[in-house]
């Protein structure tokens, strides 16, 4: 099992290195800069800035210094917030999309298991026709409707959380609920076919000859193996989640990664666009591994494999 | 068979919703707290990207600045018109060309040093010590000599700049010629000082991106002092007791929000979270009229928005083209049934009123005259109907619909086919200064209260101008303004340049922008001026019948 995690790691290095690389090119060749604005900056000062942030130099020693830093970690100074180091924003950005995500993750998972095992339970009844169609209603509803709504019922009119901020846990509520229930939604699908297709399975029929009680042929028995896609999805889920979104964090004024993810883009914020880029390929992987080496945990089929 | 584990189950979504509904008790919102706490809520709009105020390039860092840092002269909260600063008065010489500034012995730093005048004289230097790099040097360009330093061809003493101090507490400034709103201009944060042991600490003096405008660092001289700074979240300010007035702030504190979605700062002022915005979007302001009538406010704001003709390809080297599209836009009709918000219809480049300068207006609307141009141009060109126009914005819904509109009339008028282009900011704004466009979207907001601040972007060359226009009487017209010292003959000269622009059209003004924003009741002490300038130490937070 080390060798397997040690070598997916070290797999990780050159993946890092291409995504590196291309987006490094990608941002340098689009169109327009950094300095660009409508009132257009004087050239002796354009030179300045250039100057500044080592763009002076051929583009590929600014490559090889950029690498250089890379390893060092040092991501560079932004190039939008000069006062502040790439890693100083995506530091204190990423814990309040950890946060966000995380919520908006167990609000997932609390309502999209119970939800995706009830249907799953009493296939073709109301308890599954009831949450599958809210659930399809969740995937459909996309979160900016969605969270204005929420602010208009449980801010304006109930005055029960704030609308809008990152200030307090109360701040929290509305949008990891917004966020959540778009991934509960995906969740309940997810686990009611799953469990449906657990349930037809011999081994289950056998516990149940056995006589098990309910409760263990399901927790015991029929939910490892009905929750495998749930898993294989929460990988990148979660890594989108705690990598920040944008429309939420800009419906609900939240200081996250999200937005710096687009709007570096936007800025041409070279070494934002590099850090956010970096930071969430990094996660990816990480998480990917997660689910791998809890895939095998799950199901034994895959260890065997892997 | 699973129904008791069921119920047991579907207990979980409802307690967790009541776990929510009584965790979450209903709060006084931020606006009810404040009149307590006297903190104002301040809508920023976008995030600074500087708090130097030798870096800053925006209305954001302005509307933060003038809470941090003050400088020589203040501003008279309706008129704008300078008011005693840092200095307590100051003397013009008969030739308009030297100021002695006296300043208050009782000015501070937010540390207790006291502000002298080496410390403006330390300033100036920084801004304009080529190194820095700073963008807005060149609006201390009228100190006598500071273009010279500025160049980097001279040291401070060689260039013999004209910023002096003659003691700790006055500073003599000779300028390069008599400039009649000079004592606006130091309203502009490029002249407001900074403390320069902070500077020297942190080794900003030449360098951008220190950290000593982080909490902490940060030392000023304005009414408030920066208390804390998360970025996309939240500035903080609280009162400086070590401000000379601080007996007149009645403010405690003041926050400012950089909320850039208009719709999400809409929901912020609704939900009692901020006591004003810094925008209100166009498509809201109906609604927003019927439900906060007395809360949406339309002021006058000092910008113009308007079109470049790219002069240097056909068919915009042609005055009848440029004239026969100027001709036919109905101004009137794109901003009361297209833009809707209480803009008014530009028919001169300078705003009406900017700096007591009131130009004739000069782009008018002949459709039949437009006509009339375009076939005179088709005859001698041969041709039977105008190829299609490229017209460039930038993709935004506002561009987007003042482009419609006047497609619409363009197309209704003379026939004209137009191919809406609309690009990404940056993208645009390479473009543009390329010159790889035939017609394109811009604006300009002006920094100080003077014409000059428009009509100096259409002198042949400069940076700004862009269509490709370059007119030796518009230069003379200009440069003649610039140095003279009768009103009266500088509002001529400013005339004459209008008239150029009028004649020329290197340009189609549209619009003059308004300040549309929704605004607290109980915000007292806040009033409508051209420059979107509000001194917060005369602002405060009272009911409807408190004063």
């Amino acid at each position: 099992m080390n060798r397997f995690i040690l070598s997916r790691i070290l797999q990780a290095v050159p993946t890092l290195w291409v995504i590196a690389t291309l987006t490094f090119f990608m941002t340098r060749f689009a169109p327009g800069g950094p300095f660009d604005a409508e009132k257009t900056i004087p050239e002796e000062i354009k030179v300045k800035l250039h100057s500044h942030f080592g763009l002076d130099l051929p583009l590929f020693d600014q490559y090889l210094l950029y690498l250089k830093n890379l390893l060092q970690g040092d991501l560079g100074p932004s190039f939008k917030y000069p006062g502040w180091e790439v890693s100083e924003l995506i530091g204190s950005a990423f814990p309040v999309s950890l946060t966000l995500g995380l919520l908006s993750l167990c609000i997932a998972l609390l309502i999209g298991l119970p939800a995706g095992i009830i249907a799953a339970l009493r296939q073709n009844t109301w308890l599954d026709y009831l949450p599958m169609s809210l659930s399809m209603a969740g995937i459909c509803l996309p979160s900016f409707v969605l969270g204005p709504m929420l602010i208009f019922a449980f801010s304006t009119q109930l005055g029960l959380f704030p609308p809008l901020g990152w200030y307090g846990a109360t701040d929290w509520v509305l949008p990891s609920l917004t966020l959540g229930f778009f991934y509960a939604a995906y969740v309940a699908r997810l686990t009611r076919a799953g469990m449906l297709e657990t349930l037809k399975l011999d081994y289950i029929r056998t516990a149940r000859a056995k006589g098990a009680s309910d409760w263990r042929i399901i927790f015991g028995h029929a939910l490892r193996g009905g929750l495998l896609p749930v898993v294989t999805f929460l990988g990148p889920a979660f890594a989108g989640l705690i990598s920040g979104s944008f429309v939420i964090e800009t419906i609900f004024f939240i200081p996250g990664l999200g937005k710096f993810f687009v709007t570096a883009a936007f800025n041409r914020d070279y070494t934002m666009v590099l850090g956010t880029v970096l930071f969430y390929a990094t996660l990816i992987l990480m998480l990917n591994l997660l689910v791998d080496l809890l895939q095998a945990v799950l199901d034994p089929k895959s260890r065997s494999s892997s | 068979m699973y129904s008791h584990r069921l119920n047991n189950l579907l207990l979980w979504p409802a307690s967790l919703a009541l776990w929510f509904l009584l965790h979450g008790c209903t709060q006084p919102t931020n606006v009810e707290i404040a009149l307590d706490e006297q903190i104002l809520h301040f809508g920023l709009g976008a995030e600074p990207q500087h708090l130097d105020p030798h870096l800053a390039t925006s209305v954001a860092a302005h509307n933060i600045l003038s809470a941090l840092l003050e400088g020589l002269v203040g501003e008279d909260p309706k008129t704008l018109k300078p008011v005693p600063g840092v200095a307590h008065r100051w003397e013009k010489s008969a030739d308009g060309l030297t100021y002695l500034f006296f300043l208050r012995e009782q000015a501070k730093w937010s540390n207790g040093d006291s502000v002298t005048a080496h410390d403006f004289v330390y300033s100036f230097r920084r801004i304009l010590n080529p190194s820095l790099g700073a963008q807005y040097a060149s609006m201390l360009h009228p100190i006598k000599n500071a273009k010279i330093y500025h160049a980097g061809e001279k040291s401070w003493d060689e260039s013999k700049v004209g910023a002096r101090a003659l003691n700790d507490h006055l500073l003599e400034i000779v300028l390069e010629y008599p400039i009649p709103y000079f004592l606006e201009l130091l309203n502009h944060y490029s002249w407001f000082p900074v403390h320069r042991p902070t500077i020297e600490q942190h080794d900003a003096y030449a360098r951008m991106g220190t950290a000593w405008t982080r909490p902490g660092n940060f030392v000023g001289n304005g009414p408030f002092s920066l208390t804390s700074h998360r970025i996309n979240s939240v500035i903080e300010t609280r009162r400086n007791e070590f401000y000379w007035d601080a007996d007149k702030v009645r403010l405690q504190g003041i926050h400012f929000y950089p909320i850039e979605s208009v719709d999400t700062e809409e929901r912020a002022y609704r939900s009692g979270f901020l006591h004003l915005t810094q925008s209100v979007s166009a498509d809201r302001i109906d609604y927003l009229k019927e439900k906060y009538p007395g809360e949406l406010h339309c002021e006058p704001y000092l910008g113009t928005y308007f079109y470049r003709f790219n002069l240097q390809s056909p068919p915009f080297d042609d005055l009848r083209i440029r004239r026969a599209l100027s001709l036919s836009i109905n101004r009137e009709r794109l901003v009361d049934k297209v833009l809707k918000g209480g803009q008014l219809p530009a028919t001169t480049f300078t705003p009406p009123g900017t700096g007591g300068f009131f130009p004739t207006p000069k782009f008018p609307y002949d459709p039949q005259l437009a006509r009339q141009l375009l076939m005179e141009y088709l005859d001698e060109k041969g041709l039977e109907r105008l190829p299609p126009i490229e017209l460039t914005y930038n993709t935004s819904e506002g561009h987007k619909k003042v482009a419609e509109a006047l497609h619409g009339m363009w197309k209704d008028t003379l026939g004209v086919e137009i191919r809406l282009l609309n690009m990404e900011w940056k993208v645009f704004l390479s473009t543009i200064s390329r010159g790889e466009f035939s017609l394109a979207r811009a604006g300009w907001i002006g920094d100080y209260m003077d014409p000059h601040t428009f009509l100096q972007m259409w002198r042949s060359g400069d940076g700004l101008n862009m269509t490709g226009w370059s007119n030796q009487s518009y230069d003379a017209a200009l440069a003649r303004a610039e140095t003279s010292v009768s009103p009266e003959e500088r509002m001529d000269h400013f005339q004459t340049c209008e008239d150029l622009l009028a004649t020329e059209v290197p340009i189609l003004p549209l619009y003059f922008y308004v300040h549309l924003t929704l605004r607290h009741p109980s915000v007292k002490g806040w009033h409508p001026t051209l420059l979107d300038h509000h001194p917060y130490k005369h602002v405060y937070l009272a009911t409807e019948d408190e004063q």
